[in-house]
C-alpha cells in the first residue's frame, strides 16, 4: 500500500471518532414541533404561563414553552441572540429601554408591515405605549402589553405629622421641595431616596416636539437647555437640604427606608405600589396615597412589550404574532395579567373593567387606579436616541460632581455637553 | 475485549485526538474572539442587526478611542491602581517571605496557606465580602477607624476620592500571598553556603539581605513584576463588582477593562471597544517590554 492509500485509510479510521467528537462537541439541536418558544423575565414569564389553558383551547396543536431568566439575562441573552441569529425565540418579551435600544437596529421585525400590520390595531392600545415602539422612520417593532404610568406616592401619616397636605405636595416642582423640608424639620423623614430621581424627573417634562432626552431629532446635544439647568438646581436644592437618603431605587437600604418610615415619598410607576404591598414593606399597609405628579408632569416608568426578531424560525412568525395578539388585544388575558401581577394593561378596552375602580386595600383603600389610567392616558414617548445609555452615563456624572463637590451647574453642563458632542453621530 | 477495526485509533492519529479537546477549545474560545475582536476593531457594527450589518471604517474606531476624553480618564485610573496596588505587593511580599522563610519551619506551609487563600477565593465573593466591610454605615472598617481615630465615617464606595484606594487595599490583600510563594520558591534556591561566607566575614542581616538575597530574587522579582504589570493593566473584576458594573461616581473606579466592556454591552459600540481593547494590548506590550528591560539578567549571569 502506498503512502496516498494509508492515509486514505486512516482517515476512513478515524471518521467514526471524529463524527462521534463533533456531535458530543456541538449538541446537535433536536429539531422542533410546533411549538412557540416565548423568552420572557419575571413577571411577565408567570403572565404568559398564565395564559397557556386559554391559548391551548384555541389551538390545541401549538405547545407554549416559556424560557425565563433574570431581568439583566434575558435581555443580555436576547442582545446576543439577536446580533448572532443563534437560538432566537418565536416571541421575545422586551422592557421598554431595550425597545429603543433595538428599535436603533434591524434585528426585530417591522409589525406596521403586512402580514403583522398592527396599525390596524394602534388605536386599541395606550397611545404612549404604543409610540414607544415606533421608531422615528415610522417602524414599529413590538406591540405593548404592559405599562407602568406614573404617580408620586406618600406617607399620609408622616405628611400629617409635618402638617404638609397633599396639595403642598403637587403644586410646583418648587412646593414639592419645600414641603419636604418641612417634612425632615418636623419628623426626619427624607423627601425621597436620591437627588438623581429629581434631576430624572424633571429632564423628562417638558420636551418639547422632536426633541428627545438628550439629543434632538438631527443628533444635536440639548443638554445645555433650561430643562437640564432647573433639574440640577432642583436636585441641587434637595442635597443642600439634605432631603435625600442618598439610596439607590431596589438597594437594601433603600427597603429599609420604606419600612422604617423614613422616606416619605416616591415617584414611581404604577407597579410599585404592588411591590410595597407584596414584600418591600407589608406592614406600612394603609400609611400610603397616590397622587398624580408635581406640576401636572406625566411620565412613564417601565412597561412590557413582545416582539418578533427577524431571524426567527420563518414557519413559526404567524403563530408568534397570533399569540402576540392574544397577550395583548386579548380583553380577559390583559385583566387576567393586571389582577395577577399589577401589570397595568396596554389594552385600553381593559381601562374600563370595574377592576379598575375598586379601592386598594394598600393605600388605604384609595382608587389609585383611576389615577394611574388617568396618568396612562397622559403620559408621551420620547424620542431614543442611540447614545442615550452613554448620556445618561455623563449627566449623572455631571450631577455627582454637583452635588457632591459644588461643581458650577453651568461648567457642568457645558462639559457634559461638549462630551456628548463628541458621540452624537456615532 | 477488543475495539472493532472502525473504532481503533492508530498510533499515527492519536497524539492528535488526544489533543484536540485543547486545540478545540482554545481556537473556540481563545483565537476566535481574539480574531473576531481585531476584525471588529475596523468595523461599525449595530449587534442586534446581526452579523451582516458591519461596515468596514477603516481606522475610525482607533482615531476616535485616541480622542476620547473616557479612554484616556480610564487609562489613568488603572495606571494608578496598577502601581498602588502593585508595588506595596513586592515591597512587603519580599521581607514577608524572608520573614517566613527563616522564622517558620513545621508551621511555615500553613503560614503561606494563609497568605495564599485570597488568591484562590472567588472574586466575586471577595468583592461582596469587602462592599460589605467598606460600608458606610455598617462597615468593620468605618467601625475600625473610629475607634482609633473617631471623626465621621467614610463613604468608601461612594465618593470619588475614596473608591481607588478601597480597591487598590483589595488587589493588594489579594495578590500579595501569591507573591509570597513565588518568592519563598526562589528564596529556598539560594544556596546556603553565600550566607555562611557573609556570616564569616562579618555581615550583618540587613547586608547578607541587600546583598545576598535581593540580587538572587532578581529572576522571581522580574517574573512578579511582570505579572504584576499585566494583571494591574487587565484590573477588572474587583472594581466591577464593589462599583456595581458602573466605574463608581466620576467613573473614578472606572479601569480601561471596564471601559471597554461598558463600550461594548453598556454603550452598544463593539467597533469602539474592540479598537481600545488592542490599545490597551499595545499598553500591556510596552509596558511588559520596559519591565523586561528594567529587570531581567542580562548575558546569562542569572
Amino acid at each position: 500500500m502506498n503512502a496516498w492509500g494509508q492515509a486514505a485509510t486512516q482517515r476512513r479510521r478515524m471518521a467514526p471518532a471524529l463524527m462521534l467528537f463533533a456531535c458530543v462537541l456541538i449538541g446537535l439541536p433536536v429539531p422542533a414541533q410546533t411549538a412557540l418558544t416565548v423568552a420572557a423575565f419575571p413577571s411577565v414569564d408567570k403572565i404568559v404561563e398564565a395564559a397557556i389553558p386559554a391559548w391551548k383551547k384555541l389551538h390545541p396543536d401549538v405547545d407554549v414553552k416559556v424560557v425565563s431568566r433574570q431581568f439583566a439575562d434575558h435581555h443580555t441573552a436576547m442582545t446576543t441572540a439577536l446580533s448572532t441569529s443563534f437560538y432566537l425565540p418565536d416571541v421575545m418579551a422586551l422592557e421598554v429601554g431595550y425597545v429603543g435600544r433595538f428599535a436603533q437596529g434591524g434585528g426585530l421585525e417591522d409589525l406596521s408591515r403586512e402580514p403583522y400590520a398592527i396599525r390596524r390595531y394602534e388605536s386599541q392600545y395606550v397611545p404612549y405605549a404604543f409610540q414607544q415602539a415606533t421608531s422615528r422612520t415610522g417602524t414599529v417593532v413590538a406591540a405593548p402589553t404592559d405599562i407602568g404610568p406614573g404617580t408620586l406616592l406618600y406617607r399620609t401619616d408622616i405628611l400629617a405629622r409635618a402638617n404638609v397636605t397633599e396639595a403642598d405636595l403637587t403644586r410646583t416642582w418648587d412646593s414639592y421641595v419645600d414641603a419636604g423640608i418641612r417634612i425632615k424639620a418636623a419628623t426626619g423623614a427624607y423627601l425621597l431616596p436620591h437627588a438623581r430621581e429629581m434631576k430624572d424627573i424633571l429632564i423628562r417634562t417638558g420636551i418639547k416636539p422632536g426633541e428627545g432626552l438628550y439629543f434632538d431629532k438631527d443628533s444635536r446635544v440639548i443638554v445645555n437647555s433650561p430643562r437640564f439647568v432647573r433639574a440640577f438646581e432642583l436636585a441641587r436644592k434637595v442635597r443642600q437640604n439634605k432631603l435625600d437618603a442618598r439610596v439607590s431605587a431596589w438597594s437594601t437600604e433603600w427597603s429599609e427606608g420604606f419600612k422604617r418610615g423614613t422616606l416619605a415619598t416616591q415617584m414611581s410607576g404604577a407597579w410599585l405600589a404592588g411591590h410595597l404591598s407584596n414584600w418591600v414593606a407589608p406592614a406600612t399597609k394603609g400609611a400610603w396615597r397616590a397622587a398624580q405628579l408635581p406640576e401636572g408632569a406625566w411620565a412613564a416608568f417601565g412597561g412590557t412589550f413582545f416582539a418578533i426578531a427577524r431571524g426567527a424560525p420563518a414557519a413559526n412568525k404567524a403563530l408568534a404574532w397570533e399569540f402576540i395578539r392574544f397577550m395583548t388585544l386579548d380583553r380577559e388575558r390583559q385583566l387576567a395579567a393586571f389582577k395577577s401581577q399589577d401589570a397595568f394593561p396596554a389594552l385600553r378596552a381593559a381601562h374600563d373593567d370595574p377592576f379598575v375602580e375598586l379601592p386598594i386595600e394598600f393605600l388605604g383603600g384609595q382608587r389609585a387606579r383611576l389615577l394611574w389610567r388617568e396618568a396612562a392616558s397622559h403620559a408621551s414617548a420620547v424620542d431614543v436616541h442611540k447614545q442615550d445609555a452613554f448620556a445618561s452615563e455623563v449627566i449623572d456624572t455631571e450631577l455627582d460632581k454637583v452635588l457632591d463637590h459644588g461643581k458650577d451647574i453651568a461648567t457642568a453642563l457645558a462639559d457634559a455637553e461638549r462630551l456628548l458632542a463628541k458621540r452624537a453621530r456615532r | 475485549m477488543k475495539l472493532p477495526r472502525a473504532l481503533q485509533l492508530s498510533p499515527v492519529w492519536t497524539p492528535y485526538v488526544l489533543l484536540s479537546p485543547f486545540v478545540v477549545l482554545f481556537c473556540i474560545f481563545g483565537l476566535f474572539p481574539l480574531a473576531f475582536s481585531l476584525y471588529l476593531a475596523f468595523q461599525t457594527w449595530e449587534p442586534t442587526s446581526g452579523l451582516t450589518a458591519m461596515s468596514f471604517v477603516g481606522l475610525d474606531n482607533f482615531v476616535f478611542s485616541l480622542q476620547d476624553e473616557w479612554f484616556w480618564k480610564s487609562l489613568k485610573n488603572t495606571a494608578w491602581l496598577a502601581v498602588a496596588s502593585g508595588v506595596p505587593q513586592h515591597l512587603v511580599a519580599i521581607p514577608l517571605a524572608v520573614f517566613i522563610h527563616n522564622s517558620f519551619v513545621r508551621s511555615r506551609n500553613a503560614v503561606v496557606g494563609a497568605y495564599f487563600l485570597p488568591y484562590i477565593t472567588s472574586t466575586v465573593a471577595i468583592a461582596i465580602l469587602f462592599s460589605s466591610l467598606f460600608s458606610t454605615d455598617f462597615g468593620l472598617v468605618n467601625a475600625g477607624l473610629r475607634a482609633l481615630f473617631g471623626g465621621e465615617p467614610i463613604d468608601w464606595l461612594g465618593r470619588p476620592e475614596n473608591i481607588k484606594p478601597a480597591i487598590a487595599m483589595i488587589v493588594f490583600w489579594r495578590y500579595v500571598g501569591f507573591n509570597v510563594v513565588l518568592y519563598l520558591a526562589a528564596l529556598q534556591t539560594i544556596p546556603k553556603d553565600l550566607y555562611e561566607a557573609a556570616t564569616m566575614d562579618g555581615a550583618g542581616r540587613l547586608q547578607q539581605f541587600f546583598f545576598i538575597t535581593l540580587p538572587s530574587l532578581k529572576p522571581m522579582i522580574y517574573f512578579g513584576v511582570t505579572l504584576s504589570v499585566i494583571g494591574g493593566l487587565q484590573l477588572f473584576e474587583e472594581p466591577f463588582i464593589l462599583t456595581g458594573g458602573r466605574g463608581g461616581s466620576d467613573q473614578s473606579g472606572m479601569t480601561t477593562a471596564i471601559y471597554l466592556y461598558r463600550m461594548a454591552f453598556d454603550f452598544n459600540d463593539f467597533g469602539a471597544a474592540s479598537a481600545m481593547s488592542w490599545l490597551l494590548f499595545f499598553v500591556v506590550v510596552v509596558l511588559t517590554w520596559l519591565t523586561n528591560r528594567a529587570f531581567k539578567p542580562r548575558g546569562g549571569s542569572a
